[in-house]
């Protein structure tokens, strides 16, 4: 057997080092990461990287920040009760090395965006995807017209980004809303489910495009209110979360049918995806 | 590219000399009604009259274990990439298997292209072998349309009595032949005889299952809430037999395998299977097809209808491997004869 090095191999990694680390609830870290010798991430917002730290593995991470900041770029991530990879990520720290494959996959469709209103709608987690589109559309608001943003959580403890959404909360030129599963003692906000904020927007449907990502299960919900709202299927963009393992449509784990959610998605209109059933 | 042929009685002349220069693998007898593929020095090794062999030459393409990386994290994250390569000639590949890798072939040089796959394919010679008859009844190469030869090899043999008729049809083929230098030139009887040989073998392959091919695609669309499916998923314990020995099954999982003292290692790809509870889980827990039924039917559609839709093409080639080692005797036919049944 003879060992060949192949330079142009879709599984090389890119070195990266860590600028800074912080927690930003008990479960989720906040990195700002920078590839080695001033090479730039070329990434869309809404696509995904293959984070990789040799020994424990690689796994899909959404890219949180907007292509708008320079020099470096943002992930967001989740420790999860025995997820190898996402504790080992939550050891690292500012000055430690990681890989990068990618980016990776069709991020949100910035430029059919441009020129109509935007109804983001984030829950949970899903908040991480959608900042590096919340952030671009903000970096170029006057691309766009009117913008809503809808998020949802928990709790307010599990709430992410809250300096940027105190921001986020203060601007004139966006409408935006958030909500808690269930709230806290402290909290002034609003409680309840994200799809209860829905009827609330005024929102014009033939020149809107709404955008959800989310836990699987908020799809469904989420997307009956928008097409209340009379939000056509082709103007609704969803994100979907599945296991994309080598990122190059290959192994098989992220399939939905005859796409595979890494290279086809993860980013989908939802006209394309409604009919394939177990999709969302 | 040119056609000869070679005595039954230069067989074994053929591979021992091919042997001195070329690693040789063809399929050898391990036990009853099992075969493999291995590394062979004569031709009494080999068996030539085989039933598929229990893994198709896939293992030869995609190894069930291969590095992809070798990983140093003394000073960062440090890594080479590689492709483990070896240079070999398949001898008495059948036309179900030389489909089979076709198949690979597609989907690896998909972009992004998977160069470990593509530099390794490039390092094999293939030696096809044509069936006459059936196998056994498992095979549906009828029905795929693959008991003929549709290229994907260097040189392919026919058995036609005494001699091996050869179609010799690429450059690399013909330098193996004239390396061995045991063949003689085919003439018009040779290749008559090969002709009366294929139409009789029309009349003996036949469309196993009553459907129309061209029709399957939208079976599995129509059927994708069949009663079929659950039945399936009763009977299936996700064993991962079938993936493991079928011929167009290419998932795979990617991990690391660190070297002692855990400093260096080898990032690997090895073969994994969607019968596979974890195989379509997330981080988070939530999984895509979490029961037998729906892992079934999935490896179905990935057969019959989500390649056609994709890349034109049908990944089964009717090699009957899956039906062989299904331990819950599902039956690709029977499965196709059912949703026609219940979708005519």
């Amino acid at each position: 057997m003879e060992k060949m090095n192949i330079n142009r191999s879709a599984y090389r990694i890119k070195e990266a080092k860590i600028l800074s680390a912080r927690m930003l609830t008990d479960t989720e870290k906040l990195f700002d990461i920078a590839l080695q010798n001033g090479e730039s991430l070329d990434y869309e917002p809404g696509q995904f990287a293959e984070v990789s730290i040799f020994g424990v593995g690689e796994a899909p991470i959404s890219i949180c920040s907007s292509p708008t900041k320079r020099g470096s770029f943002e992930l967001c991530v989740r420790a999860v009760g025995e997820g190898r990879f996402t504790n080992a990520m939550h050891k690292m720290e500012a000055g430690d090395d990681i890989g990068i494959r990618g980016p990776f996959g069709v991020g949100f469709p910035v430029q059919m965006f441009e020129g109509n209103d935007l109804m983001l709608v984030a829950g949970g987690l899903g908040i991480a995807p959608l900042r590096s589109l919340i952030n671009y559309v903000l970096d170029n608001r006057r691309d766009f017209g009117k913008v809503n943003i809808l998020l949802g959580c928990k709790t307010p403890l599990n709430m992410l980004f809250g300096d940027e959404i105190e921001t986020w909360q203060t601007r004139m030129d966006i409408n935006f809303s958030c909500t808690v599963d269930k709230g806290a003692p402290d909290w002034k906000g609003n409680v309840g489910l994200i799809t209860s904020l829905i009827p609330g927007v005024d929102l014009d449907p033939a020149n809107t495009y709404a955008v959800v990502v989310g836990p699987p299960i908020m799809y469904k919900f989420v997307i009956k209110e928008l097409t209340g709202k009379k939000i056509p299927d082709n103007r609704i963009l969803v994100s979907l979360e599945r296991h994309m393992k080598c990122g190059l449509g290959k192994c098989g784990h992220c399939q939905i049918h005859n796409i595979y959610c890494c290279q086809d998605g993860p980013v989908f209109v939802y006209e394309r995806i409604k009919d394939l059933k177990g999709a969302i | 590219m040119k056609n000869v042929i070679l005595r039954k009685s230069r067989l074994n002349d053929f591979i021992s000399i091919l042997a001195t220069m070329e690693k040789v693998m063809a399929p050898v007898a391990k036990g009853p009604k099992h075969f493999a593929f291995e590394e062979v020095k004569s031709a009494k090794e080999i068996s030539l009259n085989y039933i598929p062999t229990i893994l198709p030459p896939k293992k030869y393409f995609m190894p069930q274990h291969e590095t992809l990386l070798e990983y140093d994290t003394r000073e960062g994250q440090k890594m080479r990439a590689v492709a483990e390569v070896e240079k070999i000639v398949l001898f008495g590949v059948h036309t179900c298997d030389l489909a089979g890798v076709q198949c690979l072939n597609i989907v690896f040089s998909d972009r992004p292209k998977d160069l470990n796959y593509l530099i390794r394919k490039n390092k094999i010679a293939i030696i096809g072998f044509e069936c006459n008859f059936y196998c056994d009844e498992d095979a549906s190469c009828g029905l795929m349309g693959n008991y003929l030869p549709k290229g994907g090899y260097d040189m392919f043999f026919t058995d036609i009595g005494d001699y091996f008729f050869v179609h010799v049809n690429t450059q690399l083929g013909e330098e193996l032949m004239n390396k061995t230098g045991v063949h003689e030139e085919a003439r018009m009887e040779h290749m008559n005889a090969l002709e009366a040989l294929r139409e009789k073998k029309k009349t003996i392959f036949k469309n196993e299952v009553d459907v129309d091919k061209n029709m399957i695609p939208e079976l599995f669309k129509k059927g994708f809430d069949s009663k079929v499916w659950d039945d399936l998923g009763e009977r299936c314990i996700s064993c991962g037999n079938c993936t493991n020995v079928c011929p167009t099954c290419y998932c795979f999982d990617v991990y690391d395998d660190p070297d002692f003292g855990a400093k260096t290692g080898k990032r690997i790809r090895v073969w994994d299977s969607c019968q596979n509870e974890p195989f379509a889980k997330v981080a988070g827990g939530e999984s895509f097809r979490s029961l037998r039924k729906d892992r079934k039917r999935h490896r179905f559609n990935r057969k019959f209808r989500y390649p056609v839709e994709r890349y034109g093409k049908f990944f089964c080639t009717g090699c009957g491997r899956c039906t062989r080692v299904c331990m819950a005797r599902i039956n690709l036919k029977d499965t196709i004869r059912s949703l026609a049944k219940e979708y005519k």
